[in-house]
C-alpha cells in the first residue's frame, strides 16, 4: 500500500515534469530529489528546441484530438435531444395542417404484427379502408392538435386520422407495470439467495443461466413469447385472446430480471461484512439477518436496480411489438391485446412518409420514452454508487 | 416458538432458492424450446443458401451476411472511438472537471436510452440530414442515394448504441495497467501521449477486445434500432455497397413470425433462425467472459 503510494506520488512529479511548458517551471520540478539525473537529460533536449517543439506540437494535437473524439459522446446525446424533438416539433408549432400527402398504404400492415383481429381493431381496419375514397380531409382533424393527441382513439390512418396517445401509454404502463411485478420479487428473491444462502454449486449454475438470459437477444425472447408462451399460456389460463398485455408483461419480466439480478446482487454484497456478522453475533439466524439487516441495508441499490429495470420494459420495443396484439384498446382487463409506444413506433414508421403528421406523432412518441427513461436513469443515479452502475453497463 | 421460527426460517430460504432456480428452469425451457423446433431444420446447406420460394423454402445465407456486414462496419467505427473516449476518460481528464463528469453522464445516459429512440435518431440524423447533406452535395439532390436507409447508416446507428459497452469495458482494462509502469515509460523520457500509446494501449488490449465482442453481441442482436434505418425484408442478392439495404438474422425472425406469407409452414425456418442468431451472440459473449475474466486475474495479481 505505502509502496504503491509512494510511486503514485513520483508519477505524478515525472508527469508534471514532462507536462511543464516553460523551462522556468522545469527548473523548479527538478528542485525535487532525484531530479539530477534528469537535470542533464532535459537540457539536452533544451539545447535542441527545434526537436522540443515537434514534440510539444505532437502532445498538443493528441490531447486535444482524444478529447474531441470523446466529446462525441456528449454530442450524441445533444444531438438526440435536437433531432428526436426537431421531428416532433411540428405538432405544436405548425397550426395549419400541412398537405394530406399519405398515400395508399396497405391496411392489414397496421395491425398484423400479432395475428389476432378483433373488435376495436377491425373497426380501424374498416375505418381504414374508406380513408382511400375520403382523402379531402383539409379540415382540422388532419393535423394533431392537443386535443387530438389527448384522445383515447389511435387510428393514424384513416379519413380522420385520430392520434389519441393515452391507449399507447395506458398499453405502455400496462405491460411495463405488469413486467415489473413479475420480475422484481423473482430477481430479488434470487438475489437474497445467491448472496445469502446458496451453496457453492447452485452459484456456479446460477450466474451463468443469468449471464445467458442477459444475453437473449430481445427479438429472440419476443419470438419464443409470441410462438410457445402465448400459446402454452392460453390453454393454461383459458383467455380470449392469445396475444395480451399479460403475455406480454410475462415475455417482459424475462428481459427485466438479469438487470433487476444483477445491480440487486451487487448491492447486496456490497453491504459491510462486519453488519451481517454483528447480526449473527448477536445470535440472529441465517434468514432473520438476510431479512432484516441485509436487505434493508441494500434498500437504495435495490430500489435503483427495480427503477433500470422499469426504464429497460419501458422503452423495450421487440418483445411488445411480437407478443402484445397490438390493438390500440384502453380497458382495465390484463388479458386483452395492448399497443405499447415504442411497439406503435417500431410498427408504423416504416410505412409513414417523411414530414407527415403521423412522421411527427411518432417521432413525439420517441421524445416521451427518450423523456421518461432519461429521468428514470437519472434518478436510479441517485440512489445506486457510480460502481455498481458500471458493471451493470459492462454486463 | 422456536419450532416456528424454524418454519419460518425454512420457507424463506426454499422461497428464496425456488425464485432462484426458476430462473434457470425458464433458462432451461427457453433454450430447450429452440433447439427442439430448430432440430429438424437446421443444415449446412440452411445456413448457406438464399431463401427461396418466397421466404417459405431454403435458407439464411443472405441474413447471416448481413448480420455479419452489420457488426463489422459498426465495430469499425465504434470500437476506435470508444477506446479513444476510454483514454480520455482515465488519462487526460481530471476527474472533476465539467467536461469529464459530462462526458461521463453522457455515456451512461446512452446507455439507458431505449434502442428504438436510437432508430429514430438514425432515421432523424443520419438519413434524413446526413443522407439528404450528401445527396445534395454529390449528386445536387437528383439522385436519391443516401438519402435513404442503407446498411451504413444502419451501421453509424448501431455503433453510437454500442458505444457505452466499449467506454466502459476499455476503462476497466485500462485501470489495471500499473500505475507504475506509466511512471517507469514517463521517468524513460516519453511522453504521455507516448506512454499511453506503447504502454496503455497495448497493456489493456484485452479490454479493448473484450469490448468489440460485447459490443458486436449486443449489435447482433438488435433489432429496433434497425428497423427503419436499413433492414430489408427481402432481398435477391448480397448487399455490393455501403448504400445498399441488407437482411439481418434478428429482423428475419420478426418478420418471419409475423408477416410471413404462411407463418405455420416456416416455423422451422423461424426456429432455426433464432438458434443460429442465439448461438452466434452466446459464442461472442462467451469469448467475452472468457477475456474478461483473464482481466479480472491480471488485477487480482
Amino acid at each position: 500500500m505505502r509502496s504503491r503510494g509512494i510511486s503514485e506520488d513520483t508519477a505524478v512529479v515525472l508527469k508534471r515534469e514532462t507536462a511543464e511548458e516553460t523551462p522556468a517551471e522545469n527548473g523548479t520540478a527538478l528542485a525535487s530529489p532525484g531530479g539530477a539525473l534528469m537535470q542533464s537529460g532535459s537540457q539536452r533536449l533544451m539545447n535542441k528546441t527545434d526537436l522540443r517543439k515537434r514534440f510539444r506540437l505532437n502532445e498538443f494535437l493528441a490531447e486535444k484530438l482524444v478529447t474531441s473524439i470523446a466529446f462525441i459522446s456528449l454530442a450524441t446525446i445533444v444531438m438526440i435531444f435536437i433531432f428526436v424533438f426537431r421531428e416532433a416539433a411540428p405538432i405544436f408549432f405548425q397550426e395549419e395542417p400541412g398537405p394530406q400527402t399519405m398515400e395508399a398504404q396497405p391496411q392489414e400492415e397496421q395491425e398484423t404484427y400479432g395475428e389476432e383481429f378483433l373488435g376495436d381493431a377491425s373497426k380501424n381496419l374498416d375505418a381504414g379502408q374508406d380513408r382511400s375514397t375520403s382523402v379531402e380531409t383539409a379540415g382540422g382533424e388532419g393535423h394533431a392538435s392537443l386535443a387530438n393527441l389527448a384522445s383515447t382513439t389511435w387510428q393514424p390512418v384513416s379519413g380522420e386520422p385520430k392520434y389519441g396517445m393515452v391507449p399507447l401509454v395506458v398499453g405502455s404502463i400496462k405491460v411495463t407495470m405488469l413486467a415489473i411485478l413479475i420480475a422484481a420479487p423473482v430477481a430479488i428473491l434470487a438475489a437474497l439467495f445467491t448472496s445469502s444462502f446458496a451453496p457453492k454449486w447452485s452459484k456456479e449454475i446460477l450466474k451463468p443461466a443469468i449471464e445467458i438470459l442477459a444475453g437473449f437477444p430481445s427479438v429472440v425472447i419476443g419470438f419464443f413469447a409470441l410462438v410457445t408462451m402465448a400459446t402454452l399460456m392460453q390453454e393454461f389460463f383459458g383467455y380470449q385472446y392469445r396475444l395480451n398485455a399479460f403475455v406480454g408483461g410475462v415475455a417482459m419480466s424475462l428481459a427485466v430480471i438479469p438487470i433487476i439480478f444483477t445491480v440487486s446482487e451487487d448491492a447486496i454484497t456490497a453491504i459491510p461484512r462486519y453488519m451481517t456478522e454483528a447480526s449473527l453475533a448477536l445470535g440472529a439466524t441465517k434468514w432473520q439477518t438476510a431479512l432484516f439487516v441485509t436487505l434493508p441495508a441494500a434498500t437504495p441499490g435495490v430500489f435503483a436496480a427495480v427503477l433500470l429495470g422499469f426504464g429497460r420494459a419501458f422503452g423495450e420495443t421487440m418483445i411488445v411489438l411480437m407478443a402484445t396484439g397490438n390493438a390500440a384498446l384502453v380497458s382495465a382487463s390484463l388479458f386483452e391485446p395492448v399497443r405499447t409506444m415504442s411497439a406503435t413506433i417500431g410498427a408504423e414508421m416504416a410505412e409513414v412518409v417523411f414530414g407527415d403528421t403521423h412522421y411527427n406523432v411518432l417521432f413525439m412518441l420517441g421524445s416521451i420514452l427518450f423523456i421518461f427513461t432519461f429521468a428514470l436513469n437519472a434518478l436510479a443515479e441517485v440512489f445506486i454508487r457510480q460502481r455498481l452502475l458500471k458493471r451493470f453497463r459492462g454486463l | 416458538m422456536k419450532l416456528q421460527r424454524k418454519l419460518i426460517g425454512t420457507s424463506v430460504v426454499s422461497l428464496t432458492a425456488i425464485a432462484a432456480f426458476s430462473i434457470i428452469a425458464m433458462v432451461v425451457f427457453v433454450m430447450w424450446t429452440i433447439v427442439a423446433g430448430a432440430w429438424g431444420t437446421i443444415s449446412w446447406e440452411f445456413l448457406f443458401s438464399p431463401p427461396t420460394e418466397g421466404m417459405t423454402e431454403g435458407g439464411i445465407f443472405p441474413a447471416i451476411v448481413g448480420t455479419v456486414l452489420l457488426v463489422v462496419i459498426m465495430s469499425v467505427a465504434g470500437v476506435p472511438v470508444g477506446t479513444v473516449t476510454a483514454v480520455y476518460l482515465s488519462e487526460y481528464a481530471s476527474q472533476r472537471s465539467l467536461l469529464a463528469r459530462s462526458i461521463r453522464f453522457a455515456v451512461n445516459t446512452l446507455a439507458g436510452v431505449p434502442a428504438i429512440v436510437f432508430g429514430l435518431f438514425g432515421l432523424g440524423f443520419f438519413v434524413q440530414f446526413v443522407g439528404s447533406g450528401m445527396d445534395n452535395l454529390l449528386t445536387d439532390g437528383v439522385e436519391l442515394r443516401w438519402a435513404q436507409p442503407n446498411i451504413l447508416w444502419a451501421s453509424m446507428t448501431m455503433a453510437l448504441l454500442t458505444l457505452p459497452v466499449v467506454i466502459v469495458s476499455v476503462e476497466e482494462a485500462i485501470k489495471t495497467v500499473p500505475q507504475d509502469l506509466r511512471a517507469a515509460s514517463l521517468a524513460l523520457g516519453a511522453t504521455k501521449w507516448q506512454t499511453i500509446w506503447k504502454v496503455v494501449l497495448p497493456n489493456s488490449i484485452t479490454g479493448i477486445l473484450t469490448g468489440g465482442i460485447l459490443a458486436v453481441s449486443r449489435g447482433a442482436g438488435e433489432v429496433a434500432p434497425i428497423l427503419f434505418t436499413g433492414a430489408a425484408y427481402f432481398l435477391p442478392h448480397l448487399p455490393t455497397s455501403v448504400s445498399d439495404q441488407f437482411m439481418e438474422l434478428g429482423y428475419h425472425v420478426y418478420i418471419m413470425s409475423t408477416q410471413s406469407t404462411n407463418v405455420d409452414a416456416t416455423k422451422g425456418i423461424q426456429y432455426a433462425t433464432t438458434l443460429v442468431l442465439l448461438l452466434l451472440t452466446f459464442m461472442l459473449n462467451f469469448s467475452a467472459i472468457f477475456l474478461r475474466s483473464r482481466i479480472r486475474a491480471l488485477k487480482a495479481r
